[in-house]
């Protein structure tokens, strides 16, 4: 009876967080310019997959293509660049002894909860001085390191054996050896959870690109959509539910390589 | 006990330069933009003391967005936790298929912001809209458009988050239940405790520092919400939905008020900073009031 009913509770809840997508697809499959359907309509006799060739290759005023490889080359920069910069941090907090390494620690987690509301003018203001708005630059170095990026792998890197590194050190490695050829090694799991939130977070930020870059050339996908949004209204649903679901099939097939970072990464390193 | 070494100042070089340059310095420069009166276009500012404070408390928008914005984060925090926990302990069973549940539970969470504002929009549409169709199908008065109603889009745009965020919560609470050891139920059971007693007594209590990670982040992440706002409302209708961190994104980027912005943004960032406090203290005397009896 119990195992029934969680069942139950699982299935309904599953539909109630699957079924706004489901009808996004069968909305996207209606004719173009066509009114919205009706439930008993929804899912069409004659599906539209023209409208996925007109929203990928017939948008003369919004370069698809171009926001698809913009936010490619973002992510993949941003994501490489943390895991890089972060990692190297987190090993200092973690297994080096210096003085003030607690009081810049907190400096780090101070920031990871407190700066959102007032960086963003300031940090638009700086990049604007250095003559970087609508460029590349302006999108990937505002983000190459991440506090959280650093507090989670510092955790993570704490779990480490320290034995490990003394026997190494006796080998006579030092510590960038231990780190590239031990912790970074033994931590992949942390390391890949860390690379997942940030791919996320990167591919789905909406409010620095929509500040930093102003030409459609320099558009990421997330800010494309809405700009999608704003040229074609509310007024042709089956093609404003197309675009819907292109921007989503790249995040959904990340998601299924990356998913059990998310389900099982947390419990890794966030709160213990 | 590790040796000092100054070598560790160059694993942490980069990161911090980076920090320093891009959080510390702005939060610095961000007080003294709101000394001064400036409209971001010109060269021009001029030297204002305290006034562009004055004018934030004076100013009966921004006190409307602040009130939008404690409702937003007074419906939706503890609403979308406690959804987050209940889910947790059901996908904590030892159930055949759970983790694909776990995995869809998770979807809304990781898509695309803009994306699912424009979902929404379409799902809170009069008569057409998903709701409304349903409502429509059983007969129900199927004409209300949820997002124009003034007393009902604020929480439409709640439940959506709510509906949002729940993979990440049921995920958080579902780390901290696996973390509980199961010697302290069986104790629990010898001292004849049933199961809602030993929720009580057991659960509850030891789920406190994950309790306290989800309020807080959840806290900060509601005190902040820009995105469904700029998509769905734009803050209307009547100001309904201006949250605000939309509000200051319309001061700074849609009127040129740069010191004026930066103002609230700071009077924004000293009320998290307050509210986290109180949480944190909140939750440390349970915590010790567990400890002690």
């Amino acid at each position: 009876m119990k195992k029934f009913l969680s069942y139950f509770f699982m299935i309904v809840l599953a539909l109630f967080l699957m079924a706004p997508f489901v009808w996004m697809v069968l909305v996207s499959l209606q004719p173009n310019k066509a009114p919205i359907p009706t439930l008993d309509h929804v899912i069409p006799e004659h599906p539209a997959w023209s409208n996925y060739k007109l929203v990928l290759f017939d948008q003369p005023n919004l370069p698809v293509w171009r926001f698809f490889l913009n936010s490619l080359i973002v992510t993949f920069s941003v994501v490489v660049g943390q895991l890089f910069v972060s990692s190297l941090a987190a090993y200092g907090f973690a297994r080096m002894n210096f003085t003030g390494r607690n009081l810049i620690f907190y400096l780090f987690l101070g920031s990871l909860m407190f700066s959102g509301p007032v960086t963003q003018l300031p940090v638009y203001l700086l990049v604007r001085s250095l003559g970087w708005l609508d460029t590349y630059a302006a999108l990937i170095v505002p983000g190459v390191s991440s506090a959280f990026s650093v507090f989670l792998l510092r955790q993570a890197f704490m779990g480490v054996p320290m034995e490990l590194d003394e026997a190494a050190r006796i080998d006579g490695a030092g510590d960038f050896r231990i780190y590239a050829r031990i912790v970074m090694p033994l931590t992949g799991a942390a390391l890949a959870t860390s690379a997942a939130f940030s791919f996320f977070a990167v591919w789905t930020d909406f409010f620095w690109p929509l500040l930093s870059t102003s030409s459609s050339n320099m558009r990421t996908l997330e800010v494309g959509l809405s700009v999608f949004k704003t040229s074609y209204g509310t007024t042709n649903w089956p093609l404003q539910m197309t675009a819907t679901v292109l921007v989503m099939i790249p995040l959904l097939v990340a998601f299924l390589f990356s998913q059990r970072y998310f389900t099982k990464g947390i419990m890794i390193g966030s709160i213990k | 006990m590790m040796k000092k070494s100054k070598l560790g100042y160059l694993f942490i070089a980069p990161a911090t330069l980076h920090l320093l340059i891009f959080a510390v310095f702005p939060m610095a420069f961000s007080i003294f933009l709101s000394f001064y009166k400036w409209n971001l276009l010109t060269s021009e500012r001029h030297f204002m003391g305290l006034s562009n404070y004055s004018y934030a408390f004076k100013d009966p928008l921004f006190w409307n967005a602040m009130w939008n914005s404690t409702k937003y984060a007074l419906l939706s925090v503890p609403l979308g936790m406690v959804a987050g926990l209940a889910i947790a302990l059901v996908v904590n069973q030892k159930l055949r298929g759970v983790t694909i549940f776990r995995t869809l539970y998770y979807i809304p969470a990781i898509s695309s912001g803009v994306a699912i504002s424009i979902l929404w929009i379409y799902i809170y549409m009069p008569e057409t809209g998903l709701i409304n169709t349903v409502l429509g199908m059983l007969h129900i008065n199927n004409k209300t458009d949820f997002l124009k109603n003034e007393s009902l889009a604020m929480y439409a745009l709640v439940f959506m988050s709510i509906w949002v965020g729940l993979g990440p919560r049921m995920v958080l609470f579902l780390s901290g239940l696996i973390g509980i050891p199961p010697s302290l139920y069986e104790a629990a059971e010898l001292d004849g405790a049933n199961k809602l007693r030993s929720f009580w007594n057991v659960t509850l209590p030891m789920l406190i520092p994950t309790t306290f990670f989800v309020l807080i982040t959840s806290t900060i992440g509601a005190l902040q919400v820009f995105t469904p706002v700029y998509i769905m409302t734009q803050g209307g209708p009547n100001e309904k939905t201006d949250v605000v961190g939309y509000h200051i994104y319309v001061e700074a980027w849609s009127k040129f008020l740069i010191g004026i912005a930066s103002a609230k943004s700071f009077v924004l960032l000293v009320v998290i900073i307050l509210v986290s406090i109180i949480q944190f203290r909140v939750l440390r005397s349970q915590l010790e009031g567990y400890s002690t009896t």
